[in-house]
């Protein structure tokens, strides 16, 4: 029986390393449902117990049923048939009933509505080893934001509609947003929402990209305020697959194959106001795809983890010139590129799910069980705030990284095959086509860039990253730690130089400070892992080569993988801090003399 | 209508991952260098169970003969959606063969209410598939062995289709039936999120008085009995404890149970070590695969 969560063991050594116990105490808070519900847990042992096993279950459905069927799913992918119902590939219908007898469709929801209470973190984890299995399935098990949302925002009476249902896996969602003119902007959204006599609400329109178009439960972001443009003329609905649902067509897509991309006309559909008027767009779709960015990164993790592997397998086993062809320094520069990113992509991953459900644990206590005391109250109020501008800050960079990292590798996968990787006989082929979307989606990468750039030329970045230098670390990690120091005031200098040079200038070079931002932080993660209290040995062979495997600490080697990174990094942001402070426009000055007209046939 | 299963499940050393303790001097099995897992087509066995609770009703009980640490297996089946867990232990069904190990369950069994019995095809330790067909003998119930679908339940009857050399058969019997299952049955479920954190907590009494002993032995036996009776009374109370049954409630005959029941006679036993490593290029033409084939046939590899 295979595992692609005992089988991985950086997550077995996150689990350890990271504090879950703690997680759980916040949103478990303090174990007071374990009064009510006889599965919530009583103790943080006891919840981490509960994260371990759960993921471990997930982990051989992924690696035994899921991965197994995935191949089949992306070549027979979804049909459309003429009563506009959608037919979903024969792997995708199999596994969703294995997800949902598993119980896992609705992890974070509350114990109340049937779903397991789990933190983001541990969802995050979970979305990568499904991801990893089938990256198309991950698109439907990935979407329990939608009921999240649900029980963020709406009555009562909508949670207890839906809410049990999602859970048990009876249910998938959609969260349909994209129009042909809204795509990255929102804000242009069309779609008619108007109330008859009575106040029933109805949706007229068209909506386009829309991910499990098909599924039973939709939330719909459309204009109930006809006479106001932008954002706040944008409210959010809820509505059920019906007659007046009409998927009119399905997309012919590069990758992703097992998951139905619907264009959805809605001719006059009855639907369910979420939460208040004009606050769709603002509030809770913002709140939706901060969720879906991270289930994007998280997708992004599974799928660079099962090609780099299919990578590792061929560069050791085939032969070349009478040797392996891992054994030639342009082949091993590329598996230790690749295995470091990954790591990185995960180290960075986690640290924002970990954020995030700090920040949410925070604010939720705030507002059911704020301390009595005002200073502590303002206190726990100041705390709850900064992780949220912290999580703010590391979700789009955590989907940037994350997407552009799983389409480096998954390239370089192909690369390490040579011809065998560009055939279809192997599945890198098909993880390097999944992997594309994932840079575009919720969010394309330029966009994660503008929101990311942001936080970080508002100081922000500045105060995570002194509060990451603040951790404690081995003593022998010092020198490290000084260059992530030097490389925190070259940021500095830089954040200076951008914002004495306005906006523009800021976007035209977002992607540069992003990426020092980015290295600093993960520099740290990695240095905070190597100096873990946890630590775990890990095999340096195969288990059945040699009578004496050999071993490492995990904590030696994190200590090694920070050091390469960390040294790498520091010249390469050298060159960027330089051409930052170069004051170099040309992008916008010579655009017309070097791109020249739009040529038309 | 609803069908009330018992589905019969065994511990059973990992064969696949044999190594080369894997035998002790004596020719017996070194429990110890291979890790227990649940047999493999007794979880087919309980996915029929569950399959048939989900669409008609009624329970399932997971029942088991063996060490303590066979409980393992029942909280497995526990995480899987069975009702009810028991465990049949008792030191002196130690060394039973097939037929006092299937008189044993038998026992058991009688003590249940039941309409469909079930069973994984054979064990990978043993490889007898014998105590299936032998306890429906003891109960008095049709056995269909081998089955690889069960195609109706209705009306008091089921209708299957069996597995047998070179096809397939299509057999009904009227209930009570026991079933030997294959694993071409179905796919077994992974375990359920909300049961293992329920049931994660389950335990039988014997593994109570074991955790305790462990973690109380500066107390005396009076103060540690009191709280094993104690932490029983907890789980019952909240219905995590694992039914434990011994020979004695089971009113079975002695004579019957463990070695004095077992006729079984070992008559040797050969330890095979296979040593030899190495691999050989075979030329990827005609004449290549043919003299690799006829090699095959002068060393008897194949026939």
């Amino acid at each position: 029986m295979a595992n692609f969560y005992t089988d991985n063991s950086d997550i077995q050594f996150l689990m350890k390393h990271m504090d879950l116990g703690e997680i759980a105490r916040v949103i478990e808070e303090d174990f007071t449902f374990a009064r009510e519900h006889d599965y919530a847990p009583a103790t943080a042992d006891e919840a981490v117990r509960n994260y371990d096993m759960v993921l471990s279950a997930l982990g051989q459905l992924s690696a035994d049923f899921i991965a197994p069927r995935a191949e089949d799913t992306d070549r027979v992918g979804n049909t459309l048939n003429e009563d506009g119902s959608v037919t979903y590939a024969p792997g995708i219908v199999q596994s969703l009933e294995k997800l949902a007898k598993a119980q896992v469709m609705g992890f974070t929801l509350p114990h109340r509505f049937g779903g397991l209470n789990f933190p983001n973190l541990v969802y995050s984890i979970a979305t990568e080893i499904v991801s990893r299995a089938d990256a198309s399935l991950m698109n439907i098990f990935g979407l329990q934001g939608i009921a999240e949302t649900i029980d963020s925002f709406a009555s009562e009476e909508i949670k207890e509609q839906y809410l049990p249902d999602f859970a048990d896996g009876k249910i998938t969602g959609a969260m349909v947003l994209t129009e042909p003119d809204a795509g990255s902007d929102l804000q242009a959204v069309k779609l008619r929402a108007f109330q008859d006599d009575d106040g029933n609400w109805f949706l007229h329109g068209v909506k386009r990209f829309i991910t499990n178009g098909c599924g039973d439960v939709l939330l719909v972001l459309a204009r109930s305020e006809h006479d106001r443009k932008g954002g706040l003329g944008l409210s959010l609905y809820v509505c059920e697959r019906g007659p007046t649902v009409k998927i009119r067509r399905l997309e012919d897509k590069l990758g992703i194959h097992g998951s139905p991309t619907c264009e959805i006309f809605f001719d006059n559909t009855p639907c369910q106001l979420i939460g208040e008027r004009q606050r769709g767009l603002v509030t809770y779709v913002m709140s939706l795809m901060n969720g879906a960015r991270i289930g994007i990164a998280a997708q992004s993790q599974g799928i660079a983890e099962a090609a780099y592997r299919v990578a590792r397998d061929y560069a050791a086993s085939r032969k070349q010139y009478e040797t392996a062809i891992e054994n030639f320094p342009a082949v091993r520069e590329m598996m230790m590129e690749m295995k470091i990113q990954l790591e990185a992509g995960r180290a960075l991953l986690y640290e924002t799910s970990r954020v995030v459900d700090v920040a949410m644990g925070y604010s939720r206590q705030l507002e059911k069980n704020p301390p009595k005391d005002k200073a502590e109250k303002r206190q726990l109020k100041n705390t709850s705030k900064k992780y949220e501008r912290f999580a703010t800050m590391l979700t789009p960079m955590s989907k940037y990284y994350g997407s552009e990292m799983c389409n480096r590798v998954a390239y370089d996968s192909i690369q390490v095959l040579g011809g065998s990787g560009y055939m279809r006989d192997y599945a890198v082929e098909r993880h390097a086509r999944d992997a594309r979307i994932t840079t575009i989606y919720e969010g394309t990468t330029q966009l994660q860039v503008v929101a990311a750039v942001r936080s970080v030329c508002s100081g922000r970045a500045e105060k995570y990253l002194a509060e990451l230098a603040e951790r404690d670390y081995d003593a022998e990690l010092k020198d490290l730690l000084v260059e992530l120091e030097k490389g925190t005031q070259k940021l500095n200098t830089a954040i200076s130089f951008v914002k004495e040079n306005g906006n523009e200038y800021m976007d035209l070079y977002g992607r540069s400070l992003v990426d020092i931002a980015i290295d600093l932080i993960v520099g740290y993660l990695f240095c905070d892992q190597a100096s873990t209290k946890c630590d775990m040995s890990v095999p340096l062979t195969a288990e059945d080569t040699s009578e004496q495997a050999q071993s490492i600490s995990m904590k030696q080697r994190k200590a090694k993988i920070a050091r390469r990174f960390i040294q790498r990094n520091a010249s390469k942001n050298n060159c960027l801090v330089e051409q930052i402070l170069s004051g170099d426009k040309s992008t916008f000055s010579e655009y017309q003399s070097v791109v020249g007209p739009v040529i038309s046939e | 209508m609803p069908y009330n299963c018992v589905c019969l499940i065994k511990q059973v050393p990992d064969t696949k991952k044999i190594s080369g303790q894997a035998m002790n001097d004596d020719g017996t099995v070194n429990r110890a260098a291979l890790p227990a897992i649940f047999n493999p087509e007794d979880l087919n066995a309980l996915e029929t169970a569950l399959q048939i609770k989900e669409r008609y009703g009624g329970t399932v009980t997971a029942i088991t003969m063996g060490l303590p640490s066979a409980a393992d297996i029942l909280r497995e089946s526990l995480y899987r959606g069975a009702d009810d867990a028991i465990l049949v232990t008792d030191r002196k069904c130690a060394a039973s063969d097939t037929l006092a190990t299937s008189y044993i369950i038998s026992c058991a069994v009688k003590k249940l209410d039941y309409d469909i019995v079930l069973c994984g095809r054979q064990a990978i330790d043993g490889d007898t598939a014998q105590v299936g067909p032998q306890l429906a003998e003891k109960l008095g119930i049709t056995p269909i062995t081998y089955m690889e679908e069960l195609q109706e339940l209705a009306n008091g009857r089921i209708t299957v289709r069996r597995a047998i050399e070179n096809g397939w058969q299509k057999v009904r019997t009227k209930l009570p039936v026991l079933l030997t299952v294959t694993d071409e049955a179905n796919e077994p479920r992974v375990p359920a999120a909300k049961f293992i954190m329920k049931y994660k907590n389950a335990m039988a009494p014997i593994e109570v008085e074991k955790a305790i002993r462990n973690d109380n032995t500066a107390l005396d036996e009076q103060a540690v009995k009191q709280l094993i009776e104690d932490e029983i009374r907890v789980l019952e109370e909240k219905n995590l404890l694992i039914k434990q049954w011994d020979l004695g409630f089971l009113e079975a005959d002695i004579n019957w149970c463990g070695r004095s029941g077992s006729p079984t006679k070992v008559h040797r036993i050969q330890s095979v070590v296979l040593t030899a490593k190495g691999s050989k290029e075979v030329e990827p033409t005609e004449s290549g695969v043919s003299d690799m084939v006829h090699e095959l046939i002068k060393e008897k590899t194949i026939a």
